[in-house]
């Protein structure tokens, strides 16, 4: 049914209704931005809030804001505010860094030590709502002796702590005796970063607006819009319309322009993989058995091929292959093989029941997976390793569900999860394998104990060696190989479509976050559009 | 003329008890609103998911559970219940309705920025398909059996069918993209500076149409029935056999029968029309109230759930007040004052 209105006589309409509301415009009208030079991507994800300290771009990449240190397009720590990359003391406990000289906030105040110091310590405060503490939980003190030298004390060796210096820093004046939850701050930031925040209306868009005075340089182009589109066909639909420069989509999407003249598709590397959780507090996932002869059973190249229509890659273990500290050692074979499978669970007494499930001592090998169930991702791929199991004679009930429902089951359930950083491999380990987190929530929820792991897992944190590292991640990923903690199942690839007229695009392996930050346009400020 | 003031001066009367009506009214609407916030409330308590958490949100996997009992303190959310409350009425009436944990700001600061475009979308929606479905309701009632109203009626079912957040993409594939009329969604062009009139008017025909269409066959099909029921009233064949002008009698004696049980339509289907709006502010990427209420919901971001429901809460009653006052000005019949 058709409505006999024209559209005009609609707009009429609207234009009359919008003048007798007398709408407020959220976005406030301001000059910049805005005509030719400017680059239009579009994503889903849009942060809650731009503050650093409240966990926007922590890892870099903002746009808005630097860290003292950057990550260069191999996400290799480089200096940003800080003049060279900070120094460790022999003792590994004491960090000092030097401010680049010469450094403006946009609203043209000069960058001092003292808006580090308050950036860190205003993380540390127990007042903010930061969920950043517990990546930074080893820091002890943050402090700046003259108006260009910080110091941080630690609590102990930390290695990657560098790593944990791309946090964006904030001007102390802007927030000092406000409370930061609510600040104003928040919406509309100041940093140091390429671009200057014009306005953010949220649910639609950011606009930004090139920083002339940038320290690395003026930006290649005038400005930056995010558009904040949440459904991903929808997006689809406006990127054909031409409305973007770029555009996250989902792989099965962004494959219907690898043929469309004008457009290319990116598909970037991540170090966000998917796996199954084998809970130890499972009498049939806590045998190792059941749990290597799932991770033999399991066809990862088809996982990839049909769940992610080609956008990923087989994953063994949790450190990504792009990572110096990856040992290619531990790589088993992407498709399944059932034969080693079938064996190892023959050697280990599972023996085939009369309706083809195997069973030791009267126990069926039966266990139930859980996954997210808004996550069709997960789902998919919990539906894939259950018919992978059947093969074996492993029976696998797949269960959706909430993540409250989730949580108190996570001892004795299995369930699909998925994280990863491509930084460093201590980030995201440290807490997910380590026996002192066991049962923590989240942290290790299958309560996984090894003692091996322990010590690799502290050696790693403790040797600030980059080969006595490698050795000791080396260890690691051995040991989970042998225990099979998860069944590590694939890494995605985050996939985008960009215009041809856009030059500058270089990819970096991606973590599992990105959205105004972090995403392909990390190092936006360098690309050009001719049209 | 003296035919006209009498007129007038009758429905002056009639309208007299409205004051009244409207203090009645307000005096039940008060412990309405209570027992909403307060059914709000014990349903949030009953809820299981952790605000904390949600706020986290993929930072929950690497946050400590002490970071994230920190943050619920600072919230006072693991705070009993009835303090929870008092706290929550006593912002209220000092015109404070909380922060927005899921959104980040304070609740007025979202309901400003955002409840503007909902109204505006939702209002124009209304008036769209009031005036459409009054229009084409009559003419496919007038020629009750035609052409023109059996293509009325199968288009009203087909619609009727189709779900809303499908409409809106259909109609973004054909005027969007094939068409290349109208933008495909946003509140104005991406790269525009400010919140043009012309620009959001622009944007707006899409949606607007899109949820006028999708709330119509209900409108439309009752229009047509009660209309043509009411041409065999009495009065209108008596109407017709004073040989009155066939427009006259359809528009002035048949139409306004029918529209009495029509305003009780529109009062009851207001609630369905701001659920429309939800939808079609997703898929046209719009800033409205409806994405940050389904991630307020999802969230256990009471604050904003109560801030919403309680406006929901009142623009019903509202709703149905002036639907009363509407039926007593429109039916010489219904009477406030009694």
């Amino acid at each position: 049914m058709g409505t006999p209105l024209s559209s005009r006589t609609a707009t009429l309409v609207v234009a009359a209704l919008l003048v007798a509301a007398g709408c407020s415009s959220p976005a406030a009208t301001s000059p910049a931005a805005g005509g030719a030079g400017t680059l239009v991507v579009a994503t889903a994800g849009e942060p809650d809030t731009l503050n650093p300290v409240l966990n926007y771009g922590v890892d870099g990449g903002s746009l808005i804001f630097d860290g003292l240190v950057a990550r260069d397009g191999r996400n290799r720590p480089v200096p940003a505010l800080a003049r060279e990359l900070p120094t460790v003391s022999p003792d590994g406990r004491t960090v000092t860094a030097t401010l680049r000289e010469g450094v403006r906030f946009h609203d043209g105040s000069p960058l001092t030590a003292q808006d580090v110091v308050f950036t860190y310590q205003a993380v540390l405060d127990p007042k903010v709502d930061s969920t950043l503490r517990s990546d930074l939980d080893v820091l002890a003190s943050v402090a700046a002796p003259d108006p260009s030298t910080v110091v941080f004390r630690l609590k102990y060796a930390y290695a990657p702590f560098l790593q944990r210096l791309t946090l964006g820093i904030v001007p102390a004046r802007a927030l000092a005796g406000q409370d930061i939850n609510q600040a104003g701050f928040n919406r509309r930031p100041v940093g140091t970063g390429p671009y200057r925040v014009t306005s953010w209306t949220p649910g639609d868009r950011l606009v930004l607006a090139a920083n002339e005075a940038y320290w690395g340089g003026r930006p290649a182009n005038s400005g930056v819009v995010v558009a904040f589109v949440a459904d991903d066909n929808v997006r689809a639909q406006r990127m054909r319309a031409g409305e973007f420069d770029a555009a996250e989509l989902a792989p099965k999407l962004a494959s219907g322009f690898d043929r469309q003249a004008g457009y290319r598709v990116e598909r970037v590397p991540t170090a966000d993989y998917r796996g199954v959780m084998l809970p130890m507090g499972n009498p049939v996932t806590g045998d190792v058995a059941v749990r290597r002869a799932l991770t033999a059973a399991v066809d990862r190249q088809a996982m990839v091929t049909g769940v992610l229509g080609g956008a990923g890659e087989p994953a063994f273990g949790p450190i990504p292959p792009s990572s110096e500290f990856a040992a290619p050692s531990t790589t088993g074979t992407a498709t399944a093989d059932p034969a080693t499978a079938t064996a190892t669970l023959d050697a280990a007494g599972w023996r085939p029941g009369p309706d083809g499930i195997r069973v030791r001592d009267g126990r069926p090998a039966a266990f139930t997976l859980m996954y997210p169930a808004t996550d069709s991702l997960r789902k998919e791929l919990a539906l894939a390793v259950t018919a992978d199991a059947k093969k074996i004679g492993i029976r696998i009930t797949p269960e959706g569900l909430t993540w409250d429902a989730i949580t108190p089951r996570m001892r004795t359930d299995a369930l699909v999860m998925g994280y990863g950083t491509p930084y460093d491999p201590d980030f995201v380990s440290y807490k997910l394998f380590g026996s002192a987190f066991a049962g923590q929530g989240f942290f290790n929820p299958g309560s996984y104990r090894s003692p091996v792991v322990d010590k690799a897992l502290q050696d790693g944190r403790d040797n600030a060696d980059p080969a006595a590292r490698r050795a000791a991640y080396a260890i690691f990923q051995q040991q989970l190989a042998t225990d099979v903690p998860w069944v590590f199942l694939t890494y995605l690839q985050h996939t985008y479509v960009v215009r041809d007229t856009v030059a500058g695009v270089t990819p970096r392996v991606e973590p599992h976050e990105h959205d105004v930050a972090n995403s392909l346009w990390w190092n936006i400020h360098t690309w050009t559009k001719t049209s | 003329m003296t035919a006209t003031a009498a007129t007038s001066s009758r429905r002056r009367r009639r309208l007299a008890g409205a004051g009244a009506v409207v203090r009645r009214r307000l005096m039940v609407a008060v412990p309405v609103l209570a027992a909403t916030s307060v059914g709000m409330f014990v349903l949030g308590a009953a809820s299981p998911i952790d605000p904390a958490q949600q706020y986290a949100g993929a930072a929950a996997f690497t946050t400590s559970e002490e970071n994230l009992a920190q943050i619920r303190a600072n919230w006072g959310v693991d705070d009993p219940l009835p303090v929870q409350y008092a706290r929550w009425v006593g912002n209220l009436l000092r015109g404070d309705l909380g922060w927005s944990t899921s959104r980040h700001e304070p609740v007025t600061d979202v309901l400003a920025a955002r409840a503007g475009w909902t109204l505006l979308l939702v209002g124009a929606a209304l008036a769209l398909v009031l005036a459409a479905s009054l229009l084409l309701g009559t003419l496919a009632a007038y020629r009750r059996g035609g052409w023109f109203d059996r293509t009325l009626r199968a288009g009203a079912y087909a619609v009727q069918s189709m779900p809303v957040f499908w409409l809106g993409l259909a109609a973004i594939a054909v005027f969007a993209l094939a068409l290349g009329w109208l933008p495909a969604g946003g509140l104005t062009d991406v790269t525009a500076t400010g919140t043009h009139p012309a620009d959001v008017a622009r944007h707006l025909v899409l949606p607007v149409t899109v949820l006028a269409v999708s709330q119509a066959p209900w409108f439309v099909l009752f229009v047509r029935d009660t209309v043509a029921e009411s041409l065999r009233d009495d009065h209108v064949l008596a109407a017709r056999a004073r040989g009155l002008p066939g427009r006259t009698v359809l528009f002035g004696h048949a139409l306004r029968t029918a529209l009495l049980p029509f305003l009780t339509l529109v009062g009851t289907h207001l609630p369905e029309l701001v659920g429309g709006a939800v939808l079609v502010e997703t898929v046209f990427s719009l800033p409205g109230l409806g994405a940050v209420t389904v991630q307020a919901a999802l969230g256990g971001d009471f604050p904003l759930l109560a801030a919403t429901t309680l406006a929901t809460t009142v623009v019903v009653l509202t709703a149905n007040l002036l639907t009363d006052l509407a039926y007593a000005a429109a039916d010489p019949r219904v009477r406030l004052d009694d």
